[in-house]
């Protein structure tokens, strides 16, 4: 009661609008520390002085685990927050909670004000939602692997810096000549099974694991190790062995390298950008992330990865309306355009993509738009709207386990990934039972 | 002469010993308690709903070949840490021990690494082995080796057992030198006198004598390898790669606190119990014996 009250006062000076007494505290858990966690606090400030029925408190809780963590652990002590951000391998665990989550459609239906569910992008929004198209969690922050390219270190191999590079038989040439000129890290990845595993089987219309990648029910199994992923880690195990491709590590490690201009390609989330513009001394682009010419289809559409906010149970109606209140405010083009410019992540409106557009930041800055075609280019199917499965945290765990016996030589890709399939399926029906 | 103390009053030695009876209680068998009782369930994370399983869990966790391998994994973890960080500091003590001038400079600073966290050691050693940017691993480079611990298991282990006992030794060095200390100079003299070379001082007088605190230090060494080295290897490996450092300490945490699965995590704990009751009867009936108080 202390911790509210001094809270409470906190915020009333901050604000500054309105007595505490009158404001509503909304509580806000996010997993954001540095420059994202100040863009954060700036749209929190913002909001809180726009009105003064509702008062915002935002507060870090570590990284996405943690603040899982805290967030599993607040609702089992019954002091679980209104808001909580939960990264896109937590949305089934989040699903599966039932009686602890509060739908956000109900959330907006009950506060009566207005939600178009058709404004979000379908191909973000469709992450979070349910097979019959109701939004679960409101997308916050969610960005799409992409491309990035030296291009310095490509003239320096004496090739085009501006040469096509947007299927994987296309990298492969550009590969043997940086590796013939001497390039010590021709290609490196962030983000391993999210980028070359996940997208890769969405962008190439197979699935990852059936049941519709695990939106039509838990009962599901994972189906990686088919052909197309089979001859991609396949061909990736081939470059690592010829020191074509640099393995940096399972998150995104390979950043530093990349932006010091040692590595020439990388594939990284989109919202790597601020970081690479920021650093990088030598001459960038952002590239489609490539793809297969042999496969049919391909390229379908990429998928996200990022968090989205979850709004708790157990909560009074006046905070849910504060709740309802505040992500309208968020999903205003406005500030939706302008997180997406300052962090790279996509804009999870329609309008807000639109107002970037007019602004001319898309001809300022080359490259940005790319993420948002690649997401929206085609209709996602059942194959590549996402991926959506329990104990999805660990299953990456182990598909990282098992890349990295293929990027040492110790394992072939198909080994490694049929022993990844089956590890993670003996994961999934220990989630299903968990959640029957 | 009778020395043994009597309590006149009944309730007395119980009232003396309850403060710590409680202690032992609250943070000792009420959660092992817990545990033991939730390794038969499978619970869903938020405490909603939860399935009796009886044997289940572990069941699932010795079906399971990572498991059963981990245990390997910790045995070597453990064999290693404990013998590196313990033959070092007793190294160091001896040197220290002979040391006449600004002995206290010199042990003020092998102390030091006691106060580094086991989260902060992880990251310092990180920083010098990054396969990218460290400098350790750059002179590597130079010198023709590849260091890259993301992929190279045998190297993983290397390195968190390098962070791991490195954490250790100012505190075995800190026994150990008031061990050797507490040695008497006259029969190290006498010795001497005899013609006696340092080795065979060593072997014969000091290292026997020294018995009690090697062996204390075992005992804290291997507890420390099973229990407090978890932060080292969650900031420098995070148990990879291919589980080649993954210990058992470290998959409860990562089972219950990344996988969200208690009911394996609660069972894990229980036969981590087990385990270290075992390994503890087994220090004591059969090491202890050759200890010369």
């Amino acid at each position: 009661m202390k911790k509210i009250i001094a809270s409470g006062v906190l915020a009333a000076l901050m604000s500054s609008v309105a007595p505490a007494s009158a404001a509503t505290q909304v509580d806000f858990w996010h997993a954001f520390t540095g420059r994202l966690g100040e863009l954060l606090d700036e749209q929190v400030s913002k909001f809180n002085a726009s009105q003064d029925e509702y008062v915002v408190v935002a507060t870090n809780k570590g990284n996405y685990s943690e603040t899982l963590n805290a967030g599993i652990a607040a609702f089992r002590a019954g002091e679980q927050p209104d808001i909580l951000q939960v990264f896109e391998v937590g949305t089934a665990t989040m699903m599966g909670a039932k009686g602890a989550i509060k739908p956000v459609y109900e959330v907006m239906d009950e506060s009566g004000l207005p939600f178009d569910q058709s404004a979000y992008l379908a191909a973000v929004a469709g992450y979070y939602t349910t097979t019959d198209g109701q939004m679960l969690s409101l997308p916050y922050n969610s960005s799409t692997p992409v491309l990035y390219v030296n291009k310095d270190a490509l003239k320096a191999a004496g090739l085009d810096p501006e040469m096509d590079l947007s299927t994987w038989e296309q990298v492969g040439t550009a590969l043997d000549a940086l590796k013939e000129s001497g390039n010590k890290c021709p290609l490196t990845t962030a983000w391993q099974s999210w980028v070359h595993l996940e997208t890769l089987s969405a962008y190439h219309n197979v699935p990852f694991a059936s049941k519709e990648n695990g939106f039509a029910g838990v009962d599901t199994e994972l189906t990686f190790n088919g052909d197309v992923q089979v001859k991609h880690i396949e061909t990736l195990g081939q470059w690592a062995k010829d020191g074509k491709f640099i393995y940096s590590g399972r998150r995104n490690e390979g950043g530093a390298p990349f932006r010091a201009g040692e590595c020439a390609l990388f594939t990284e989330s989109s919202a790597g950008y601020a970081g690479v513009k920021n650093e990088a001394t030598f001459d960038f682009a952002i590239r489609p992330l490539p793809y297969w010419s042999d496969v049919e289809g391909a390229p379908q559409n990429t998928i996200i990865g990022g968090a989205s906010l979850w709004v708790m149970e157990g909560q009074t109606a006046e905070e849910y309306k504060g709740v309802a209140a505040f992500f309208n405010f968020l999903s205003s083009s406005e500030i939706q355009a302008k997180w997406h410019q300052d962090t790279g992540y996509l804009p999870i409106t329609m309008a807000a993509y639109e107002a970037t557009k007019a602004s001319g930041f898309y001809d300022e800055n080359p490259g940005t738009d790319i993420s948002i075609i690649q997401m929206t280019g085609k209709a996602p199917t059942a194959d590549s709207k996402g991926i959506r499965l329990g104990n999805f945290d660990q299953i990456r765990g182990i598909i990282d386990e098992e890349l990295e016996g293929v990027w040492n030589g110790s394992k072939s890709a198909k080994d490694a990934l049929d022993s990844a399939v089956s590890r993670g399926d003996e994961l999934l029906r220990r989630f299903e039972q968990a959640n029957r | 002469m009778e020395k043994r103390v009597v309590f006149s009053n009944r309730w007395l030695p119980y009232l003396l010993v309850a403060p710590q009876l409680l202690v032992t209680f609250v943070f000792f068998f009420w959660p092992a308690g817990q545990a033991i009782y939730q390794s038969a369930f499978i619970p869903d994370p938020f405490g909603l709903k939860t399935q009796f399983v009886g044997l289940g869990n572990f069941e699932y966790l010795f079906g399971n070949r990572y498991y059963r391998e981990s245990f390997l994994t910790t045995a070597v973890f453990s064999v290693l840490v404990t013998v590196s960080s313990m033959s070092f500091a007793l190294w160091l003590a001896v040197l220290a021990d002979r040391v006449i001038k600004g002995s206290s400079a010199y042990r003020t600073l092998l102390i030091w690494p006691y106060a580094v966290a086991p989260a902060i050691a992880g990251v310092l050693w990180l920083f010098m082995f990054n396969p990218f940017t460290g400098i350790i691993a750059w002179m590597l480079f130079q010198v023709g080796y590849v260091w890259n611990h993301n992929l190279d298991g045998g190297q993983a282990m290397a390195l968190v057992v390098a962070a791991s006992a490195w954490k250790q030794i100012s505190y075995n060095f800190l026994f150990f030198l008031a061990g050797l200390q507490a040695i008497p100079k006259s029969v190290i003299e006498a010795a001497a006198i005899d013609g006696a070379s340092f080795w065979r001082r060593f072997w014969t007088i000091i290292f026997p004598l020294l018995s009690p605190t090697t062996f204390f230090l075992l005992v804290v060494n291997i507890i420390y390898a099973f229990f407090d080295t978890f932060g080292v290897i969650h900031t420098i490996t995070q148990g990879g790669p291919q589980q080649s450092t993954t210990i058992l300490v470290y998959k409860v945490f990562a089972d219950g606190f990344v996988g969200q699965d208690l009911g394996s995590s609660a069972a894990q704990s229980v036969v981590l119990l087990v385990l270290v009751g075992v390994l503890t009867v087994v220090q004591f009936r059969f090491i202890e014996r050759r200890v010369h108080y």
